[in-house]
This record gives C-alpha cells, sequence and structure tokens, in this order.
C-alpha cells in the first residue's frame, strides 16, 4: 500500500524517474546558489535572469529552430553578457548590482520580445522554449547534469571567495584581484543554472527550486552556512519527491505541484519560527570560514 | 529604338485598358477582405482568385491560440471590406481586436451552419476530471443547437475555446460548407463577380471531393484494430469523426495546458492496453513530450500533422488540400498493416 503510493509510480514508469532525476540535479546544482542569492539580498535576481535571457533564447531558436543546444547556447550568451555587464558596471560606478541588473534586464527583455515580435512567428514561444519535468529526453537530462556537476565544482572552488563576498565585497575585492570576478562568476553560475532550468524543467521550475529551498533553509539552519546548504538540496529534493507523487496521484501539472510543494515548506517554516524567535542576521558564518580553515 | 518599343507598349496597354474597360471594371479595386488564419486565407484565395486582395493575420506555422494580435492588423482590419472568421471561440482575441478597431463592415463566421462537436475527451482518464467533464458536455450540447443557427458564439469566450470544438476545417464535409459560407460572403459584396466566384467554388468543391474518394481508398480500408492514433493536442476529433478514427492526446485540447503525470501515466497505459501503434508530432507544438511518451511505450512515430495552420508555401501542407491530403497519407503510411 505505502509502496505502491510511495515508489510504484517511479518503478513503473521511466518517465517518471527521468523527472525525478532531473528535479534532483536540478536542486543539487542550483539550491546552493540559491542559498547565496538569499544570503546576498537578491533573491529577485533569478525572476529577473529569467527575463534577461529571452533574447539569446529567442535568437537561438529564429537560428537553430527547436534545437536545445542552439536555445541554451543563445540564452546562456545573453544572461553571461548581462551578468558580466551588471557587474562591471557596479563595480566602476557606484550604482548597486541590483539596481544595475534591473535595468540591464529590462534592456535584454524589451530586446527579446522586439525579437520575438518582429518575426511574425508566432508559435507560442513560451511553450516551444520552456519544457516541462515530464517530457525530459536523454539531451535535456545530460544539459541538467553537467550544468549540475559544472556548478558543484564551481561552487567547491569559490566557496570560500564567495562567503568573503557575501560578508564584506571590499574587502573581498581588496584581497585578491581574483576576489574581483566572483560576483561575475557568481552571477554566471546563476545564468548556467537558470538556462538549464528552463529548457529541461518550464520556468516556474527553475526559478523556485533555486529560491525556495534557500529561504526556507534560511529558516532552519541555525546560521550555520554548511547546514544552509544541505537543507536547500535536501527540502528542494523531498519537494520534487512529493510533488511528482502529487502529481501522478491527483492529476496536476507536474512543475506547479513540485513548488507548490516547497512553497509549503516554506508557509510551514514561517509559521514555526514565528511561534519561536526570529532569525538572526547571519553573524556566525564567520565562524564557519574560520573553522574550516583548521 | 528602344524607346519606341515601349512606347507601342505603352499604346498597346492603353488599347487594352480602353477596350476591356468596362469588364475589368471592378477589377482596378479589388475586394479587400481578410482572414483570421492560414487556412481560412487559403480557402478565400481559392475562391476568390484575382478578384480579392486577401491578407491572413496569422500566418503559417503559427499558433491561432496563442497569437498577440498588433496595432498594424487593428489597421488591416479596418481596412477590410469583410473579415473572415472560424468562430467558436478558436480566435479568442478577435472580439477585443474587433472592438478595439472599430471595425464596422461585414464579419463572416465560416463554420456557419457546421454541425459543431461538443468537446470530447472520452477514455482518457478515469475519474480526475469528471465533474468537469460533464460540464462540459452540458453546456456543450445546449450551446449546440443555437450555434447551428447563429454560428456567431464566440463572443464572451475570452481567450478560452467555447463548449463547441472549432477546429472543423479537419473535415472535408465541413470544409465544403466553409467554401460555400465564403462564396456566398464574396458574390453578396462584389456581385459582378459571380463568374469567377462560382466557377473558382466549382472548382474547390471537385477537389474536395477528388480528396474524398482518396480515403475512401486508404483510411477507410483500415482494419479496425488499427484505427487509434496519439497526437499532441485534440485538434482533430473532426478529423476522427468523419474518417472513422481515434485520436488520442495527452494535453487536452489547448496546447497552453500543461500535462499531469497521471495523464501521462494513463495514456501510457492505453497504447500499452490498446497495442496503439502510431504517434504523430504537430507542426506548431513542442514535440518533446510525444517523444518522451514514444520511446516509453516502444510506438513509432509517424511524422508530423498540420492541424491548426499550414506550412510555409514550400512545405509539405502550403495549402489547405496539401495539408488534408498530407495528413491523409500520413495516418494511412503510419497505420495500414504491413
Amino acid at each position: 500500500m505505502l509502496y505502491d503510493l510511495l515508489f510504484a509510480p517511479f518503478v513503473d514508469y521511466t518517465f517518471m524517474q527521468r523527472a525525478l532525476v532531473g528535479s534532483c540535479a536540478m536542486s543539487l546544482g542550483a539550491a546552493p546558489f540559491g542559498v547565496f542569492l538569499v544570503l546576498r539580498r537578491m533573491s529577485l535576481v533569478g525572476d529577473a535572469m529569467a527575463h534577461a535571457i529571452l533574447p539569446g533564447v529567442a535568437i537561438g531558436y529564429l537560428l537553430g529552430g527547436l534545437s536545445l543546444i542552439a536555445m541554451t547556447l543563445g540564452g546562456l550568451i545573453a544572461g553571461v553578457i548581462v551578468a558580466t555587464l551588471t557587474s562591471l558596471v557596479s563595480r566602476m560606478t557606484r550604482l548597486p548590482e541590483d539596481a544595475s541588473l534591473a535595468a540591464f534586464y529590462l534592456l535584454s527583455l524589451s530586446l527579446g520580445v522586439l525579437i520575438i515580435s518582429g518575426q511574425g512567428n508566432n508559435v507560442d514561444l513560451v511553450h516551444v522554449l520552456f519544457g516541462s519535468v515530464l517530457a525530459l529526453d536523454n539531451a535535456a537530462l545530460l544539459l541538467v547534469s553537467s550544468i549540475t556537476s559544472i556548478s558543484l565544482l564551481t561552487l567547491a572552488v569559490l566557496y570560500r571567495p564567495l562567503v568573503v563576498e557575501c560578508l564584506d565585497s571590499t574587502y573581498c575585492r581588496s584581497v585578491s584581484t581574483f576576489g574581483s570576478w566572483t560576483p561575475v562568476i557568481f552571477l554566471i553560475m546563476i545564468v548556467l543554472n537558470l538556462v538549464g532550468g528552463f529548457h529541461a524543467l518550464g520556468t516556474l521550475m527553475a526559478v523556485g527550486i533555486m529560491i525556495l529551498p534557500a529561504v526556507v533553509a534560511r529558516f532552519w539552519g541555525r546560521q550555520k552556512l554548511g547546514l544552509m546548504l544541505v537543507i536547500a538540496v535536501a527540502s528542494a529534493m523531498l519537494s520534487s519527491w512529493i510533488g511528482l507523487l502529487l502529481s501522478f496521484h491527483f492529476d496536476l501539472p507536474s512543475g506547479p505541484a513540485i513548488i507548490l510543494c516547497l512553497s509549503t515548506l516554506y508557509v510551514f517554516s514561517t509559521l514555526a519560527t514565528l511561534f519561536k524567535k526570529q532569525p538572526k542576521p547571519l553573524k556566525s558564518i564567520t565562524h564557519s570560514i574560520t573553522s574550516s580553515k583548521d | 529604338m528602344k524607346r519606341f518599343t515601349r512606347l507601342w507598349l505603352g499604346a498597346g496597354f492603353l488599347c487594352a485598358i480602353t477596350t476591356f474597360a468596362p469588364l475589368s471594371y471592378a477589377k482596378d479595386t479589388p475586394l479587400n477582405v481578410v482572414a483570421t488564419f492560414s487556412i481560412l486565407g487559403d480557402m478565400v484565395k481559392s475562391v476568390g482568385g484575382d478578384r480579392v486582395q486577401i491578407t491572413t493575420l496569422v500566418g503559417p506555422d503559427s499558433d491561432t491560440h496563442a497569437y498577440h494580435p498588433t496595432p498594424s492588423d487593428a489597421k488591416t482590419i479596418l481596412k477590410a471590406d469583410i473579415l473572415f472568421v472560424n468562430g467558436w471561440g478558436f480566435e479568442g482575441w478577435l472580439d477585443r481586436l474587433v472592438d478595439a478597431s472599430g471595425y464596422k463592415g461585414t464579419l463572416i463566421t465560416t463554420t456557419q451552419g457546421i454541425d459543431g462537436l461538443p468537446f470530447e475527451h472520452e477514455d482518457e482518464h478515469e475519474d480526475g476530471h469528471k465533474d468537469e467533464h460533464e460540464d462540459k458536455h452540458e453546456d456543450g450540447h445546449k450551446d449546440e443547437h443555437e450555434d447551428k443557427h447563429e454560428g456567431k458564439h464566440a463572443d464572451a469566450h475570452g481567450h478560452h475555446h467555447g463548449d463547441t470544438d472549432p477546429h472543423a476545417w479537419q473535415s472535408l464535409a465541413h470544409a465544403k460548407t466553409y467554401i460555400q459560407n465564403i462564396t456566398r460572403a464574396l458574390l453578396a459584396a462584389d456581385p459582378e463577380g459571380q463568374a469567377v466566384y462560382t466557377q473558382n467554388r466549382d472548382a474547390y468543391l471537385k477537389q474536395l471531393s477528388d480528396l474524398e474518394v482518396l480515403v475512401t481508398k486508404t483510411l477507410d480500408t483500415l482494419p479496425k484494430e488499427r484505427r487509434t492514433v496519439v497526437t499532441s493536442h485534440d485538434a482533430f476529433s473532426y478529423f476522427a469523426d468523419s474518417y472513422q478514427l481515434k485520436f488520442l492526446a495527452p494535453q487536452g485540447l489547448n496546447p497552453e495546458a500543461e500535462a499531469s503525470a497521471r495523464n501521462v501515466a494513463a495514456l501510457i497505459e492505453q497504447i500499452r492496453a490498446e497495442n496503439i501503434t502510431a504517434l504523430f508530432l504537430e507542426n506548431i507544438v513542442s514535440p518533446r513530450l510525444l517523444k518522451q511518451i514514444a520511446a516509453e511505450s516502444s510506438v513509432k512515430v509517424g511524422g508530423t500533422l498540420y492541424a491548426d495552420g499550414l506550412s510555409k508555401p514550400d512545405g509539405d501542407a502550403g495549402t489547405y488540400l496539401k495539408m488534408m491530403k498530407h495528413n491523409i497519407i500520413t495516418v494511412y503510411q503510419t497505420l495500414k498493416p504491413e
């Protein structure tokens, strides 16, 4: 009975296995970066980036047709350009990062809409461009898992600069030249995860699985960064599993079901902490650095 | 010398104009007509010939469901003498566009007189959607009768479909009604073109009948157990109804809806249980989900069918007739017993 409820769908159907593998891989790659986004007070960057990659994806579609590679590359290039320009401008002027990102993503979005409407081709682009969790083919799975691998490797290399950057970006820049590139690489990794997520899983899934677990982890992480990362990944994976089961048993669209599970976790966490105490600002993050140095 | 020939040509041209002037009087300003999507546009062009200047709002390989009208569309409509629409909520954006443009000309609903099918989602899945379906069926029957007389039931349905399945052109028999409606409207607006219009109409009706002969030679010969296929959205109920086929679709009628895991699983089960052999892609819908289902249930992918829009002029389905022929032959080739 319990087996039928929890495991049978994944044993019986390959598309369910693929959906689970894809969303778990996505959780592993995107959720940690989401944690850093939340810590840097840039939770809405995911949404902004989603719009920023549109012109690239559209150009990729127009040049290469319905090819995963063309659209991913296009989106990636557009995203990287926006990310780099954002960081450059905020480094060279006194404009904060989010303000210059807002400017660039609007610029990019309007370009994208212009390109799409200029073509007069009215296939529902959003539907064509963005995949569904249930339709993961080999190419899409490969894309998601390679992006996850790259993300994890980058995270391993960049972990300490990222933490320092979160606390004091001026200090990070002054310590090494590499430090000043940290925010750029960070934004590029965000773009990479989002672009992969869009094509494989859909817009809602990509942004949702990045930010929501991080917010949940912020509540339960007891101000320890390592714990927060683990909680974020774990809650994202748990929600993917439950969401897919809900979609299977109750006939719900899969992407929204998964995101709704994550949102439920978030609401639960909020209520739980409301009756306890507020999360303190992240002071003890320095401990995690010093302790990991030993 | 060159100048001389030109002069002669000019003179000849003048002569031609003056001699034929009374005959081609109306031709100086061809009838300005607008059709909402590529299939309708092709039909109108076939009947109207040179006497009409046709503009199509939603071009080939495009999705009429997802279309967003532009200001230039409003301008186009405003200049039109006749606006041809499919009706039954197919062009969900049309009412707003007509209102916004202030169009006062004739609006012809080409499905007028066709006995529409209500939405059908039979045996796709068991209980999940039942209540919803029952509602739809009830409404469907009620409206069906009104539609028969009015045909113009698209209002008030907003972006979504009404209760009648709008894809009536997927049946050759209904296509004849489309052609009759179009001819009637053109005749009313331009009586002098009667000879041209009726001649074109008769020629087109003959071609439709020829295609029906093709159907009896191909699809009608299929054995009973090889008459079920899978497509990506429910646009083929008229095709299925006319030629005794069964079409299953994982996503319901509108490509905008997202599939649920249960729905996909039910479809895979059904494909396995009923030994369904063929699965078709569509020109305007992303093929990923269908390919996934095909891989899982080891069904062969039978090629692309055209549902809501023509292909580019040089493609498989550049005109309505080519499209129907392509669909019939594609379905037959895939389904016929080896």
